[in-house]
C-alpha cells in the first residue's frame, strides 16, 4: 500500500484501493490459499457442498427507501451464497449497539430482519450482542454469518468464464446505491428512487436446470457492475465487451446520477445479478430469467471476447469505445 | 431522458463525425478542449474513435482542481488543524494531494472535514454548530463562483459570524491568452459551455480578434461535442477566426448579468497562482475589501509548510497543452488514481486520471 500508511473511506468502496487492501493486507496475513476468491467459501463435507460466508452492513442512514439495515443483511449474506449456486439455510447475526440507539429503531430493523429472513426461506440460529459507548459505533452495525447448501449441478465461479460466454444482467441496475445516498443527503429527486434490495436466490434457482452452463454469478454490490465485470475479467484472464445500450437502467436513476455525477455503472444495486453464461444457452437463460419477478427486465449486455488482455470495454450508446473502469477510490461528488 | 438523450443519439453522432471528416480531410488540425468537463465527454463517449487521426484534441487548463496550488491545499490543511475549526469542500478536493499530506488523509486523522453539495450547506452547518468556526473552500471558475458569492453575501446579511470562505476562484480567459503567449501550437478553442452560461461568449473575442483563433462554445453531450468541433474544422478551413455558440440552449453573448453583478460585488480580480503554470495576470479572484472579515486567509493565522512540488510531476505541462499524460513519466507507474501524484490524476476531470481510465486502449481508442 504505497505511501497510504492510514485506512481511508476509499479503501471500502469496493473499487481498486480496496481490493489492494484485500489483496496486499488481508488475504496475505489470513492466509493465501486457503482464502476463496469469490464471494463465498465453497466447503466439501460429507458428499455435498456447504457454502459459507460473512458480510458486515454499516450502512447510513438505518432506514431508506425500499429497505433498512435489517432487510440488507439479511439479503446482503443470503445473496452472496446464492451466487455460489447455494439454497441460503441459516444464519447468525452479530449486532453492534450504540449506546443512545433508540430501542424503538432496534425493534423496527429486528422486525425487517426477521421478515426478510422468513421470505427468504433461511433460519437465523444465532448470534450475539455487543453495545459500546456513544460515539465508537454508527447507531447499529450488523454482521450476518450465512451457510447454504450447493445446488446439485450448478458450479458457478468467475474463474469459468471464457470467451463467447453471454453476460447478462438480471434488471436495472444502480439503485440501491443511489436510494441510500439520496436519503443520506437529504435531496429529494422528484419520484422517490427505491432501493432495490432483495434475496437473489430465487432467480438462482430458476437456473438450476442449466447447470453448468451458467458460468459465472455475481451479484453487483460496491463498486457496481463495472466492480463486477473487471472482477470477471481478471479472475478469467478474458476481454469482456459491453453495449452501453443494453444495460438495463432506469430513467431515474440515469437522471440522478447526471445530477451528481455519478457513473451509474459504479453504483451499488442489492437485489441483481450479472452473470457469464455458455454462448448457446444465451436466450433461454433470458427467457428464464424474464419470467421470474425479479429477473422480468433481465437483458444480454455483452460477450466475452478473446483471452488476450483482461479487461472490460465499453461499447458506447453513441457508437464510441472506451475502457470501464473500476472505481478508483471513494465516489465523490463533482464540483461543477 | 428528455433534454439528454437527443444530444446522445448514435445516428445524429455518426453523420456529424462523418462531415467532419469529410470537410477535415487529411489537413492536420488541433483543437484544444479548455473545459475538463468536455476532455471528460470526449472521454466517456469514446469520441476520438470516430474523428480521423489527423484531428487532433489537447486537454487545457480547465479542471479547477487540478489548477489549484500546492499552497492553497497547504493552507486548507494547516486549518484543518487548527482547533475548533470544521472545513467544509466539494468532494473532488478531498484526493488532492499537498506538499504533505491531503484532505483526505487529514480527516482520516480525525480532522473534521467535512464534503458539501453546496456552499449553503456550509451556511447551514455554521448556523447549526454557532460554536464552532466553518471554514468552506471555495474554488472553481465562473460555474461555481456565483454560487460562493451568493454565499458570502448571505453570510454577511444572516451576521453569522463562525463562517469564513478561504478563496481560490479562478477566471478562464486570461489562461487562455497565457497559453498563446506561451505558445502552445493549436488551431482553435472549444471554449467552455457552463462558465460561458455565466460569462456570456463575449470574453472570448480577444482570442478570435487578437489571436485569429477560431472559438465555438460547446455543450457537453456527444452531439454538442461533435458539432462543435465540426464548426471549428469549418472555420479552420475556411481560414476564418471568430467565436460562434454552439450551445445555444443555454449559452448567450451576454451571459447572466444577475451572476455577474453578484460576482462582481462580491470579488476582485488578482493575479493568480495556477499550479504548474505560474501567475497569470488577473486571472483569479479574491474577496473584496469590505468583506474580509469572511476571508478565512485574514480570520486565522496558520503557519503553512513550505511548498514541495511532487518530483518528476508533469501536470503542468499537461495543462498547458504541451505533452499527453502518457510522456510523464509517472503516468501509470508512480502516479495511479489511487495513489495520485499530480492533480491532474485525482480530479475526474483531469487529464490524466480520464487518459488513465479511458485511454489505455494503444491504436483502438485514441
Amino acid at each position: 500500500m504505497k505511501g497510504t500508511e492510514r485506512i481511508m473511506l476509499g479503501h471500502g468502496s469496493g473499487g481498486l484501493l480496496m481490493h489492494e487492501l484485500l489483496e496486499d493486507e488481508i488475504v496475505a496475513a489470513l492466509g493465501r490459499g486457503s482464502i476463496q476468491p469469490d464471494d463465498a467459501a465453497v466447503l466439501p463435507l460429507d458428499g455435498g457442498e456447504v457454502v459459507f460466508t460473512t458480510d458486515s452492513f454499516v450502512v447510513d442512514p438505518i432506514f431508506f427507501p425500499g429497505g433498512d439495515i435489517g432487510s440488507l443483511s439479511v439479503c446482503g449474506t443470503v445473496n452472496d451464497l446464492a451466487v455460489m449456486g447455494a439454497k441460503p439455510l441459516y444464519l447468525s447475526v452479530a449486532l453492534i449497539l450504540e449506546e443512545g440507539l433508540p430501542i424503538e429503531d432496534l425493534r423496527r430493523v429486528l422486525r425487517s430482519m426477521r421478515r426478510t429472513a422468513d421470505e427468504a426461506g433461511v433460519r437465523i440460529v444465532t448470534g450475539d450482542t455487543k453495545v459500546v459507548p456513544h460515539g465508537s459505533a454508527d447507531k447499529l452495525f450488523v454482521t450476518t454469518t450465512g451457510i447454504g447448501l450447493r445446488l446439485k449441478g450448478l458450479a458457478p465461479s468467475s474463474s469459468r468464464i471464457r470467451p463467447g460466454d453471454a453476460l447478462i444482467a438480471s434488471g436495472s441496475l444502480g439503485e440501491h446505491g443511489l436510494a441510500v445516498m439520496l436519503r443520506r443527503e437529504g435531496v429529494e429527486f422528484g419520484a422517490e428512487i427505491v432501493s432495490d434490495v432483495a434475496s437473489v436466490f430465487p432467480i438462482v434457482e430458476s437456473l438450476k436446470p442449466f447447470g453448468d452452463a451458467i458460468h459465472a454469478i455475481r451479484d453487483p454490490t460496491r463498486g457496481g457492475i463495472a466492480s463486477t465485470l473487471n472482477e470477471f475479467a481478471s479472475a478469467s484472464g478474458c476481454t469482456i465487451e459491453i453495449d452501453e445500450q443494453a444495460i438495463p437502467l432506469r430513467d431515474d436513476v440515469r437522471g440522478a446520477c447526471e445530477i451528481f455525477g455519478f457513473d451509474p455503472l459504479h453504483v451499488a444495486s442489492e437485489g441483481k445479478l450479472v452473470l457469464a453464461v455458455a454462448p448457446g444457452n444465451a436466450t433461454e437463460v433470458l427467457c428464464t430469467l424474464r419470467s421470474v419477478p425479479l429477473g422480468s427486465n433481465a437483458s444480454i449486455i455483452g460477450t466475452v471476447t478473446d483471452r488476450r488482455t483482461p479487461r472490460v470495454i465499453l461499447r458506447t450508446a453513441v457508437g464510441g469505445r472506451r475502457i470501464l473502469e473500476m472505481l478508483a477510490g471513494e465516489q465523490l461528488p463533482r464540483i461543477c | 431522458m428528455k433534454f439528454v438523450d437527443e444530444y446522445r443519439d448514435a445516428g445524429l453522432v455518426r453523420r456529424l463525425a462523418e462531415e467532419t471528416s469529410r470537410l477535415a480531410g487529411r489537413r492536420e488540425l488541433t483543437f484544444m478542449e479548455v473545459c475538463g468537463t468536455h476532455t471528460m465527454s470526449i472521454f466517456r463517449n469514446g469520441i476520438r474513435v470516430l474523428l480521423p487521426a489527423t484531428l487532433r484534441l489537447l486537454s487545457g487548463p480547465g479542471c479547477p482542481i487540478c489548477v489549484t496550488p500546492n499552497r492553497y491545499l497547504d493552507q486548507a490543511i494547516a486549518l484543518s488543524r487548527l482547533p475548533g475549526i470544521t472545513i467544509t469542500t466539494f468532494g473532488d478536493m478531498m484526493r488532492v494531494p499537498g506538499s504533505t499530506s491531503s484532505l483526505e488523509r487529514e480527516r482520516a486523522v480525525g480532522r473534521d472535514i467535512r464534503v458539501v453539495y453546496s456552499p449553503l450547506d456550509a451556511l447551514e452547518l455554521a448556523r447549526r454548530n454557532p460554536s464552532r468556526e466553518i471554514v468552506f473552500l471555495g474554488v472553481g471558475f465562473e460555474t461555481t463562483s456565483p454560487g460562493v458569492a451568493a454565499a458570502v453575501q448571505l453570510a454577511g446579511s444572516r451576521h453569522l459570524s463562525n463562517i469564513s470562505f478561504l478563496v481560490a476562484h479562478k477566471v478562464i480567459p486570461p489562461a487562455m491568452r497565457a497559453l498563446i503567449e506561451g505558445g502552445v501550437a493549436i488551431d482553435g478553442f472549444l471554449c467552455p459551455g457552463h462558465v460561458s452560461v455565466i460569462t456570456g461568449s463575449k470574453p472570448y473575442e480577444f482570442l478570435a480578434r487578437d489571436y485569429g483563433h477560431p472559438c465555438v462554445v460547446a455543450g457537453f453531450e456527444a452531439a454538442d461535442v461533435l458539432e462543435a468541433i465540426l464548426m471549428l474544422v469549418r472555420q479552420a478551413i475556411a481560414g476564418e477566426a471568430a467565436v460562434e455558440i454552439q450551445y445555444r440552449r443555454a449559452v448567450t453573448q451576454e451571459g447572466n448579468k444577475e451572476a455577474q453583478r453578484l460576482l462582481n460585488s462580491t470579488f476582485d480580480t488578482v493575479d493568480s497562482e495556477w499550479r504548474g503554470i505560474g501567475s497569470i495576470p488577473e486571472s483569479g479572484l479574491s474577496l473584496r475589501a469590505e468583506l474580509k472579515g469572511l476571508d478565512a486567509a485574514e480570520k486565522f493565522e496558520v503557519e503553512v509548510e513550505p511548498t514541495l512540488e511532487p518530483k518528476g510531476c508533469r501536470c503542468g505541462e499537461v495543462l498547458q497543452g504541451r505533452i499527453t499524460p502518457n510522456t510523464c513519466p509517472l503516468f501509470e507507474t508512480a502516479c495511479t488514481p489511487e495513489n495520485p501524484v499530480g492533480s491532474c490524476m485525482v480530479s475526474s476531470e483531469g487529464t490524466c486520471a480520464a487518459w488513465y481510465r479511458y485511454a489505455r486502449m494503444p491504436g483502438d481508442c485514441l
